[in-house]
């Protein structure tokens, strides 16, 4: 039995492309999970980058009073090692599971808008390839009147104000050039990116549940993506209008953040915070999803107190947009403002150790699977509880004016974005890298990967909780010998090539696997959630026939029951059921529309880089380009015909 | 010190939790070794240690530091415990049952919500406390202004009409009130064993109070990213007995030594007044600058025992160096190259060795 899917061919002005392999097939596509997997790869690619600049900040910083990065030189890498992590890294990396998991957790064959998916992709793309042009176009110097003993060179040449950029050391007087016009647009193209997503998610989750897919019964994962995307249809705007303000400050001479003008640069602080701190939750609530798949799976039971979970995760993002200040304890507010935003921070512990306890909860009395996935989900409790409690001692503004701005800081938001996001994001690519490839990972590589990383990445940030309550400042280009901080740092640079060597194990083993691994069975995990009910890889069209959700777990369900003493046994039936589901799976018995390719999105995205090199450039003739393209990329997507996206499956 | 070995025992419960990890991959002994190295390197003094306290204010936040950091070493134990526990416990094996299908226990994790609110709410009342005792003007405090610039701190004494840079010269056993702020980004005043950070906003004023047991120096530095030198954007506080303090004071209010002619010291003037550094530095009795004073006051340069940021010992080799290039120092710095020679450069120093 073959099965022919083709577009229905009509005339019209425009053709839709029909492409479904080879290169058009993916610069084209609406498909949910081709954009995923994009944003997985994109993303990873600037992990890379990332992982390459702090490789390089630490080389640098192994020796006291070393050369071996000029000051230029070093601001710029921590700067884009910081803004390349966020935006182009672990959000993107975010975006790629909620791309692909999303509307088969709910049982959808694909997301609300697919074509704004897809413009959210492109415009994520060449945001980041604007920021990054800033390593060819960009200037950047010495503060007006100051004076540099060597030029700067192309790798000083990038942005060097923070991935905070606090004003006014990022205005133009003191941050002259074009480097930082290239953070403050990149970033505002970015977050269109991230905005346009939030939408199309939040409309998926509330529109596009399968019949009985009630809120109480989605996974927990899709209920971190609708609370992720609340933060970030909340926290963007904000973001948005301060670097507007700083674009116009440096390009336009205003002076919002300048005290000359009578502006304020604790403005922009409050600001840059009231998004800040909900960005940091929009990094870390996703890993809490993938988390809370995982343990339930591998432990062989359902996840401890459901409703708490997701419940405290929806406190934790509500929590999130009233600390903002923590991060300015000895910033210039008052005592009054630094006790209430002292005791909120405290406040949003509450929630988070809900979240560790129900985790515990989850693995006690289980029968726990310890593979390569559910090693990094386990690390992940152990990593984040670090950085949980370090995080406590912020919220003890004496204690945290000491702590701020040293590597203390540095070792808890690692602890908490490296140990909890990232170990999360890569139990979650280990998990899903079945359904996803059809193929099973190598598990021996993914444990080396595991414990090369857990050492690796102790070691590098374990010591320097110690290096900063023993004075070592951050961003700091060199530090005293005097200081005494050698030793541990060199611990530190050891640990960070560990952590490198760990990637280049994961790595070798995704290449290896997705080629040579065996092959992945629908349902490898005797997992609990519907995406299982699949064939692996995803068929195009998701789910042959739209499932009905009877309960939370639905799938473990259908093959379990329990017995008197409330253990799981296996129904009598559950056997024949999979063999349904698969025979199924693979043969969709009724007509499937899906969404057909679109050329719009990267046409009307390719037009945003142009506008900002418009911006900085002040460039009229470019600013015509990109607003053509954008007119044609609009033009274009609201006329291409909508009734021929049909795929017809035809069976012979 | 004893401090020190606390963390040192947080580490080593860290490094034995990750020990009983990984203990198939790394032998116990070489964790001993680890653990020896780490309490070598700790025992030596680190001058911006912020877990040596050496005066009042520095002290409540240490205590408030170290109540939470053991009531966190509790609950990491038991959460951290647990976790490996029900790892070691609950682990797979081939004659383990299928697990009871428990969905959650309502009184449980209610338990689990209370508990930490009484443990935050222990923490909370102390924090408040302390935020508002450190934020209280203390009474007769001595008031020194600091200014920052990039990448060097000024300061000023109002009572007493001085003017100086990078070293701040405060009495002992005194409170002392600074009023802060900064001529042109944010910068960030630190003395670790004195105090915690305050910011210096260009037009705002921010306070500081500090206050030092006994005659001692310690080391500042700017916490804020601030551009290019920041990290070399440093200081010192010296505390002096009351007499010394009151000599100091003294010895600040003259004006620079007048010097014999025909020295070397003499030459060195005339290269001062002539190459350009009159056009930012003051030297009271000899120049005053026209504008800004954006320069440090150079008039009793010689006593000071560090220069340009606090980032170089004020010596022979290192001004010669720093009068060569200041931006080879410290880059971005607002100091020209005035192409000095060899032998203005020596005229110079010598001119500067009398600035007493």
């Amino acid at each position: 039995m073959t099965k022919i899917i083709e577009p229905k061919r009509q005339s019209s002005i425009f053709r839709r492309p029909s492409s479904e392999t080879g290169i058009w097939s993916w610069i084209t596509t609406v498909d949910h999970k081709k954009i995923g997997i994009m944003y997985g790869y994109a993303a990873f690619f600037f992990l890379l980058i990332g992982g390459l600049e702090a490789l390089i900040l630490r080389i640098q910083l192994s020796q006291p009073d070393n050369n071996f990065l000029t000051a230029a030189e070093y601001n710029a890498m921590f700067t884009m090692h910081g803004t390349t992590m966020i935006f182009l890294a672990i959000m993107p990396i975010s975006a790629a599971f909620f791309n692909y998991l999303l509307p088969l957790q709910i049982g959808a064959r694909d997301v609300a808008f697919p074509r704004l998916n897809a413009l959210s992709f492109w415009i994520f793309i060449f945001g980041g390839a604007f920021l990054y042009s800033t390593f060819i176009f960009g200037t950047a110097g010495a503060p007006e009147g100051g004076y540099l003993a060597e030029e700067v060179g192309w790798l000083g040449s990038a942005p060097n104000g923070g991935w905070f950029g606090y004003q006014p050391n990022a205005g133009m007087k003191y941050s002259p050039g074009t480097a930082m016009d290239y953070w403050a647009i990149g970033l505002q193209i970015l977050g269109i990116a991230s905005l346009i997503s939030a939408f199309n998610f939040i409309t998926t989750i509330i529109n596009m549940r399968t019949e009985g897919m009630r809120f109480m019964r989605m996974p927990v994962f899709t209920w971190m993506t609708f609370a992720v995307s609340f933060l970030l249809a909340f926290s963007l705007p904000i973001i948005a209008i301060a670097l507007f303000y700083v674009t116009f400050d440096r390009k336009f001479g205003t002076t919002f953040f300048l005290t000359e003008g009578g502006g304020d640069p604790i403005l922009w602080q409050h600001l840059f915070w009231l998004f800040g701190h909900p960005e940091v939750y929009i990094l870390i609530l996703p890993a809490f999803g993938i988390v809370s798949e995982v343990l339930p799976t591998f432990s062989r039971k359902p996840l401890f107190g459901y409703a708490a979970i997701v419940f405290a995760g929806f406190g934790i993002a509500f929590i999130g947009f009233g600390v903002w200040a923590h991060h300015m304890f000895a910033s210039a507010i008052s005592p009054v403002a630094q006790a209430g935003f002292g005791l909120s921070t405290m406040v949003i512990a509450v929630p988070t150790g809900v979240k560790i306890f129900n985790w515990l909860g989850t693995i006690w009395g289980g029968k726990l699977k310890l593979n390569t996935p559910m090693l990094f989900s386990l690390g992940f409790i152990g990593m984040f509880l670090i950085g949980g409690l370090s995080g406590v001692t912020h919220s003890i503004v004496p204690a945290d004016t000491q702590q701020t701005d040293t590597y203390y800081v540095v070792a808890h938001f690692h602890y908490v974005l490296f140990g909890g996001a990232l170990f999360g994001i890569f139990s979650g690519l280990y998990y899903w890298f079945p359904k996803v490839w059809g193929k099973m990972y190598n598990e021996s590589l993914g444990k080396i990967h595991f414990w090369l990383m857990m050492i690796g990445f102790n070691l590098t940030f374990g010591p320097m909780h110690w290096l900063g309550l023993q004075g070592q400042v951050r961003r700091t280009w060199v530090y005293a010998e005097e200081t005494n901080l050698q030793f541990w740092n060199i611990v530190v640079t050891v640990g960070a090539f560990i952590i490198a060597l760990s990637i280049i194990v994961f790595m070798i083993n995704w290449i290896f696997s997705k080629r040579n691994g065996e092959k992945a069975p629908f349902d490898p995990w005797d997992a609990r959630t519907i995406e299982w009910t699949i064939p692996s890889p995803t068929p195009v069209w998701n789910f042959s026939k739209a499932p009905i959700v009877k309960s939370l777990d639905d799938f473990w369900h259908t093959k379990y029951s329990e017995d008197e003493e409330g253990r799981a046994v296996k129904r009598a039936e559950a056997d024949q059921i999979l063999l349904d589901l698969e025979e199924e799976g693979l043969n969709p018995s009724e007509h499937i529309e899906l969404p057909s390719p679109s050329y719009f999105p990267i046409v009307l995205a390719s037009g945003l880089p142009f506008l900002g090199y418009a911006v900085i450039y002040k460039s009229i003739p470019l600013a015509l380009i990109g607003s053509i393209l954008l007119l044609i990329g609009g033009f274009g997507w609201g006329t291409e015909p909508l009734e021929e996206e049909a795929f017809e499956d035809s069976h012979e | 010190m004893i401090t020190l070995y606390m963390v040192s025992a947080l580490s080593l419960i860290i490094v034995d939790n990750i020990n009983m990890l990984v203990k198939n991959i790394i032998k116990l002994k070489n964790l001993r070794f680890l653990a020896l190295i780490f309490l070598s390197a700790c025992i030596e003094n680190a001058p911006l240690d912020s877990l040596s306290p050496e005066g009042p204010y520095a002290r409540s936040i240490d205590e408030l530091f170290w109540l939470t950091f053991w009531i966190a070493v509790v609950i990491f134990v038991i959460v951290q415990g647990a976790l490996l526990l029900s790892i070691f416990v609950f682990k797979e094996k081939p004659d383990s049952p299928e697990p009871k299908q428990i969905h959650g226990n309502t009184k449980l994790e209610i338990l689990w919500t209370i508990i930490p609110v009484i443990i935050l709410a222990v923490i909370a009342v102390p924090t408040v406390r302390t935020i508002f005792d450190l934020a209280n003007e203390p009474e007769d405090a001595l008031k020194i202004e600091v200014i920052g610039h990039q990448w060097w701190f000024e300061y000023r004494y109002p009572d007493y009409g001085i003017t100086t840079a990078n070293i701040l010269v405060i009495p002992a056993d005194r409170p002392i009130r600074l009023e802060m702020w900064s001529n042109d980004v944010l910068h960030n005043y630190w003395v670790p064993k004195l105090n915690g950070k305050r910011y210096l906003v260009p037009g705002q004023t921010t306070y500081l109070n500090l206050h030092a047991d006994s005659p001692d120096e310690f080391w500042a530095q700017c916490g804020e990213y601030c551009g290019l030198s920041h990290s070399k954007m440093r200081g010192r506080v010296l505390s002096l007995s009351e007499n010394d303090f009151q000599l100091w004071v003294k010895d600040q209010q003259q004006d620079a030594v007048k010097l014999e002619d025909n020295s070397l010291a003499a030459e060195g003037q005339q290269v001062y007044l002539n190459a350009g550094c009159t056009q930012c530095h003051v030297i009271d009795g000899v120049w005053d600058v026209q504008g800004d004073r954006i320069a440090p006051n150079l008039t009793h340069f010689a006593i000071r025992n560090v220069f340009a940021g606090a980032a170089l010992y004020n010596n022979r080799e290192n001004l010669s160096k720093w009068l060569a290039n200041p931006a080879e120092i410290k880059p971005g710095t607002f100091m020209p190259n005035l192409e000095l020679t060899e032998a203005e450069i020596n005229a110079l120093i010598a001119y500067l060795g009398t600035l007493k």
